[in-house]
């Protein structure tokens, strides 16, 4: 495929997905490791009412409004299921399912009630995501790379996604020695004098970042997808959290680039005439690494079982 | 208007609905009580992702075999095929490799969601079968439903409802202590199989009221809201169940009476609303009588202190303790003890030097142990016993001058 045509149509959106991925399989190998793999889940679910909140507040489908929502919602939500866990006594995983289920079923009503009809917003957007429109339309071909006035062109999804990429590189980078120590022992972490409270809430809020930098521009079903499958596969190539880390980074990119190529080629290749959803195409891709490490990975047998 | 609603005025369809969901919502309140008492109550969450490929494999065979694709029953098996494979991934991945539990259900919910939505966008550019209504797998939508759905919902209800009260024993001892089950010669891998068979077969007769991202919501709020009431299974089952059918039964009304208002979203906000009342107001478990419990503790506490502060003769400066004092009429407003706060004031140190001596004697120990400095001796001891303490006392000695 030429550039003429490759640049405009499917580098953004490659990239996208690409960067999307990462950010949420980074924190996701922290969250694995934690047990709080479903947190992704959770978030992915009530970022919507926060959106749909935003949009009403605002009347425009603008980012920033959108994201500052869907944060909000975030920690709603995580505010709401340590206070189910806490003054009911429930255990973690019911006062999560209580809460997202319930904070997704208010911003689908909120949804239908509004008339967001005229504008781009419906639940099948908040599902699917819409990677495949976010196409540059001032490229010509690869050497628009080098030109400024189509790189001012560029799909301001793809910037975000990018800086959030940064954000979260940089929050674990700065915060490896607590998040390592807490994650592993944290009765060790507080002995030594580790916040751990606070370095896991820390935690939730950037994956909630992650989260919702991802949504805004690829849908919930790879938020998911990208937070638990890389990880999980990972933790199966290894034992140590640095070839964990590089392995999910790899099965990202990997489930990203192979699931977006196949949604947008696969058909054409099998001779129908219409592209599939790229979203769910990523997380199948996933999927299927995440089967590939459970059958052959060589660290996939519990520690101390020997590996049959 | 939703008095009319509610008393099944609104016509035959509404009706159907609202008996149909209410069916539903008991037999999903008493299943998900076993998953949630087993703490599993997020693998529902992975079963109603995972139905969705089913759906749409289903749909493309029966077009592909030339039918009309939207049979509800057909759709049904489909999912059902999809959500039992799916938990077969789960107990694989959680047995067979190092993964927990919590990451072989988001895997799975994730990747099943995934590729059902693969198979729905390649189901929309097919131009047979008359692909409108799937969506309504997502969401839950009741607005064309006809006799033969809400047969097969009613049933399919009724069916997992008499399942479970069969099987509830086997359950409750599984879900309590699976050790001891195990040991008294259950299968406890069976019958964890059989509720999460059970959970799966609401989730599929569930499917077509309130979709599947919500009736997640059908099988986790209903138990845990329960849970708020009583301690003991079978009322917490019980109660669940009434739960899920009055959530399931009030929101099918209302949304008949607005056209607005989904279904699905309206049902799970019902709950939502019951479960909030719960954990607010619920005797003993609710935050309320937390509450209450907390501000007499601390009555307690201030006029225990009030009082031995009075007998000794220190003054009170702690202002919570003068109020309550002088409330119950132990003190006058210049904080000078009244007769019977003097009274009070001297058994309340009596109590404390009697608790000295019995905390002091090893026979005793029993008693000892209760000692939290609020509870009266009386409470814990004989009458024989406490004359005892009284005479290692000794009776009032003269003070030196």
């Amino acid at each position: 495929m030429s550039g003429e045509e490759f640049v405009p149509l499917s580098l953004t959106p490659l990239l996208i997905g690409v960067f999307a991925a990462i950010a949420c399989a980074l924190p996701g190998n922290f969250l694995l490791l934690r047990r709080q793999a479903l947190i992704g889940d959770a978030i992915s679910h009530v970022v919507l009412p926060g959106i749909v909140v935003a949009f009403l507040l605002t009347g425009v489908v603008a980012a920033w409004p959108m994201m500052l929502g869907a944060a909000g919602a975030s920690l709603l939500a995580v505010g709401m299921i340590e206070a189910i866990r806490r003054l009911g006594k429930i255990e973690p995983g019911a006062a999560m399912g209580v809460t997202f289920t319930s904070m997704f079923a208010g911003g689908v009503l909120l949804l239908e009630q509004t008339d967001t009809s005229s504008v781009h917003l419906d639940v099948e957007h908040a599902l699917y995501g819409n990677l495949e429109s976010l196409i540059w339309l001032d490229a010509t071909g690869w050497g628009s790379l080098m030109d400024p006035v189509a790189l001012a062109g560029l799909p301001e999804e793809l910037i975000r996604i990018v800086l959030t990429l940064f954000a979260v590189l940089l929050f674990i980078a700065l915060m490896w020695r607590p998040l390592k120590i807490s994650t592993f022992d944290q009765g060790f972490a507080q002995a030594v004098g580790v916040p751990t409270g606070l370095v896991g809430l820390a935690l939730v809020i950037v994956a909630a970042v992650a989260a919702v930098a991802a949504f805004d521009a690829v849908g919930s079903i790879i938020v998911i997808a990208m937070f638990i499958c890389p990880p999980a596969a990972a933790r199966l190539m290894t034992n140590r959290l640095e070839i964990q880390i590089a392995w999910s980074v790899v099965f990202a990119v990997l489930s990203a680039s192979l699931g977006y190529v196949l949604a947008g080629y696969g058909p054409l290749w099998l001779g129908l005439d219409h592209a599939v959803s790229a979203a769910g195409m990523i997380a199948t891709i996933s999927g299927l690494v995440l089967a590939a490490c459970a059958i052959a990975a060589p660290c996939r047998a519990r520690s101390g079982a020997p590996a049959t | 208007m939703w008095i009319d609603a509610l008393t099944l005025q609104l016509g035959y369809n509404a009706t159907l609905v609202a008996l149909g969901a209410m069916f539903l919502g008991i037999a999903a309140g008493v299943t998900g009580t076993f998953l949630f008492l087993r703490k599993r109550a997020l693998v529902s969450d992975a079963i109603s992702h995972a139905t969705l490929p089913g759906v749409g494999l289903a749909f493309m065979v029966m077009v592909a075999f030339g039918g009309d694709g939207r049979s509800l029953l057909g759709l049904l098996f489909g999912s059902a095929l999809s959500a039992g494979f799916g938990l077969l991934c789960i107990g694989w991945l959680t047995q067979r490799t190092r993964l927990a539990e919590d990451a072989a259900i988001g895997a799975v919910l994730s990747v099943f969601f995934g590729f059902g939505i693969v198979l729905l966008t390649i189901i929309q550019t097919m131009s047979a079968g008359r692909q409108a209504g799937l969506e309504g797998f997502l969401l839950g939508s009741t607005a064309g439903m006809l006799w033969n759905d809400a047969l097969i919902i009613a049933v399919g209800g009724a069916l997992t409802l008499g399942l479970v009260l069969a099987l509830r024993r086997p359950m409750t001892l599984v879900a309590f202590d699976p050790e001891f089950a195990g040991a008294s010669g259950l299968n406890v891998a069976r019958i964890d199989l059989a509720i999460m068979g059970l959970a799966m077969a609401v989730t599929v007769v569930g499917l077509k009221i309130v979709g599947l991202i919500l009736i997640v919501a059908m099988l986790i709020i209903p138990p845990v809201t329960a849970r708020f009431w009583t301690d003991r299974t079978d009322r917490v089952t019980l109660l669940s169940g009434c739960v899920g059918g009055v959530s399931a039964y009030v929101g099918a009304g209302l949304s008949a009476i607005a056209p607005a208002l989904p279904t699905g979203p309206i049902i799970v906000l019902v709950s939502f609303a019951l479960f909030v009342f719960s954990i607010l107001f619920a005797p003993s478990r609710g935050v309320l009588a937390a509450v209450l419990r907390h501000l007499r503790f601390q009555r307690r506490v201030h006029m225990r202190q009030g009082l031995l502060a009075l007998a000794q003769g220190q003054p009170i400066y702690e202002s919570f303790t003068l109020r309550l004092l002088r409330r119950a009429g132990l003190v006058e407003a210049d904080g000078v003890a009244t007769d019977t706060g003097r009274a009070r004031a001297a058994k309340a140190l009596l109590d404390e030097k009697r608790w000295a001596l019995v905390r002091a004697d090893h026979a005793l120990e029993g008693a000892a142990a209760l000692y939290d400095g609020l509870r009266a001796l009386e409470t814990v001891l004989t009458e024989d016993q406490i004359s005892e303490i009284d005479r290692k006392i000794g009776g009032p000695q003269g003070v030196s001058a």
